[in-house]
């Protein structure tokens, strides 16, 4: 049968796994490349080079004090950061007054490149940590404001009419009605600022270079040319962005389990 | 009839500002409705029909003139009245058992009472067994009936409906409002209707209030006086109904809908002669 015939080596790869063919594919390219000899090149070492560097990296426990201290100012820029981005979100949607005293100014800062505030930090708070956590939590800061911002300001009229109807107070409207109708943007915005804060985590400690941090052991590899190191400093840095991400997806899903996604059900 | 109001508007006029200018939307409107009574209105487009219930409910204010609920003014809203807007406006976020709670959670109950006037007001529309849903995963319809529980959860004395059924299909609207006179005729609580929706006006309603445009005003009431279960295809019905029409018509609205226009005006209504008027 014809049809039969054009049933490729591609369609029997099970679905769930055809997104690990292209990676997996390149990763034998690359052994291959040192194991027949195709290159010398010390720009490119071995899968198990880098493999055993993971291995001494692990257990020399020097992954886990860079890591930690990556993740620490990871997390309190995140939650500096965010914090203040929900009560400025907040007030920009919820008041009028608010948006006409601090709107220009916030839309103007908003467009200053990230990268460009490093020399100011470096000097308003040396090369320590202080630093490195403000510049995360500017990286925090923007995504949450403009989201919380839209998700306060187009609360339905509709809604606010139904919660005047039944009476609601201040509080009630604020908890029942307007915090669950903006969730789903807040949402959006702390997800967002999940992950430029870990960007920012690995651009301030390697622009801000002192101290130690997954940044710094990249800094580390390039200064000693040790190629094996700086990939397997890629390779955490993409494994610590990938929960990141997972992770409020996930609660996301349960939180706000009331959007229905799946429209094609109906 | 426990839970049954008086309504009585009197003088009212209401206009809004667009650009320095005063448009008037209603003007002079005077009407009294009975406890337990169901009164349609209809009209075309812009004759005020939804500002008068927006007024009565309370989300508009800044009138001249009187509303008055069993002799009280009216300002502001309450839980003496309900309300079923044209979109369900459930809480996306919410179980239907807990939108319907939305009613009364400000009302003077105890938890046990509110549990028991939920599951009480699931019941009476219907939708027993629902109380888990979410509404995107109800059909319009039902979610129509959430919402009609959630306006009646308080015990209003009135309960207003704004166009309740004008987004949904033939047969689903027939099904509802035979629904809807069962809750009226159960609970005894005084309704308005307002619908564009003339068969639905007759069929509900005691009497039929016609309302023109530009600025709203009544232009008249007219009585239904069939017996329930109302039978759309008898010729009393269409008696009713071609008046209705009759009255809609005679000020040459163009969004009158289905328009007979009789050539003779109808001197009195006579249900004879009215027999082959379809």
């Amino acid at each position: 049968m014809a049809v039969e015939d054009q049933v490729s080596v591609w369609q029997r790869v099970p679905r769930p796994l055809r997104g690990w063919v292209l990676p997996l594919a390149l990763l034998a390219i690359w052994w291959a490349a040192r194991a027949f000899g195709w290159s010398d090149s010390p720009l490119l070492v071995s899968p198990a080079a880098v493999w055993h560097r993971a291995v001494d990296q692990v257990g020399s426990g020097a992954l886990w004090q860079a890591l930690s201290a990556s993740l620490w100012r990871w997390g309190w820029g995140f939650l500096i950061g965010s914090l203040a981005g929900l009560v400025l979100g907040a007030l920009l949607g919820a008041s009028r007054w608010a948006e006409r005293l601090i709107g220009p100014s916030f839309h103007t800062l908003k467009q200053i490149s990230l990268f460009t505030w490093i020399p100011m930090l470096s000097m308003w708070f040396g090369l320590g940590d202080a630093a490195k956590i403000a510049f995360v939590a500017m990286a925090a800061f923007f995504p949450v404001v403009l989201n919380t911002c839209e998700g306060i300001r187009s609360v339905p009229r509709e809604f606010i009419e139904v919660a005047r109807v039944y009476r609601f107070g201040l509080g009630q409207l604020l908890v029942r009605v307007v915090a669950p109708a903006a969730a789903p943007s807040i949402f959006t915005g702390i997800q967002l600022s999940l992950i430029y804060t870990w960007l920012a985590t690995l651009g301030a400690e390697y622009l801000m270079a002192s101290g130690q941090g997954i940044g710094n052991t990249l800094i580390d590899g390039r200064e000693h040319f040790w190629m094996d190191l700086v990939l397997f400093g890629v390779v955490v840095v993409g494994l610590v962005g990938f929960v990141i991400n997972a992770v409020p997806v996930a609660i996301e899903r349960r939180l706000l389990a009331w959007r229905d996604r799946t429209v094609a059900r109906y | 009839m426990e839970h049954a109001g008086t309504l009585s508007i009197a003088g009212l006029n209401k206009q809004y500002e667009v650009k320095g200018q005063a448009l008037p939307v209603l003007q002079d409107i005077d009407l009294t409705i009975e406890p337990g009574e169901f009164v349609s209105i209809v009209g075309s487009s812009g004759c005020g029909k939804s500002t008068l219930l927006r007024l009565i409910i309370g989300l508009e204010g800044d009138y001249r003139g009187d509303i008055r609920l069993n002799g009280q003014r009216i300002t502001g809203t309450s839980l003496d009245r309900g309300i079923v807007f044209q979109e369900h406006r459930l809480f996306p976020w919410l179980t239907v058992e807990k939108n319907v709670a939305v009613g009364v959670l400000n009302a003077d109950l105890t938890e046990a009472q509110k549990r028991e006037t939920v599951r009480e007001h699931i019941e009476l529309v219907g939708l027993k067994g629902f109380e888990q849903a979410w509404p995107h995963q109800l059909s319009g319809g039902m979610s129509q009936r959430v919402a009609i529980a959630r306006a009646l959860a308080s015990r209003p004395d009135i309960l207003l409906l704004d166009e309740p059924f004008g987004a949904l299909d033939a047969l689903t609207r027939a099904h509802l409002q035979q629904e809807l006179h069962r809750i009226w005729a159960t609970e005894g609580i005084t309704m308005i209707l307002v619908t564009h929706d003339v068969e639905e006006a007759v069929y509900l309603g005691d009497r039929v209030v016609v309302m023109e445009p530009r600025p709203g005003r009544i232009r008249s009431t007219l009585s239904v006086p069939l017996p329930h279960p109302r039978d759309r295809a008898s010729a009393a019905f269409a008696a009713v109904r071609n008046a209705v029409l009759h009255e809609l018509g005679e000020h040459g609205s163009a969004a009158a809908g289905p328009l007979l226009a009789p050539a003779r005006a109808p001197a009195a209504l006579d249900l004879g002669t009215w027999q082959f008027a379809v």
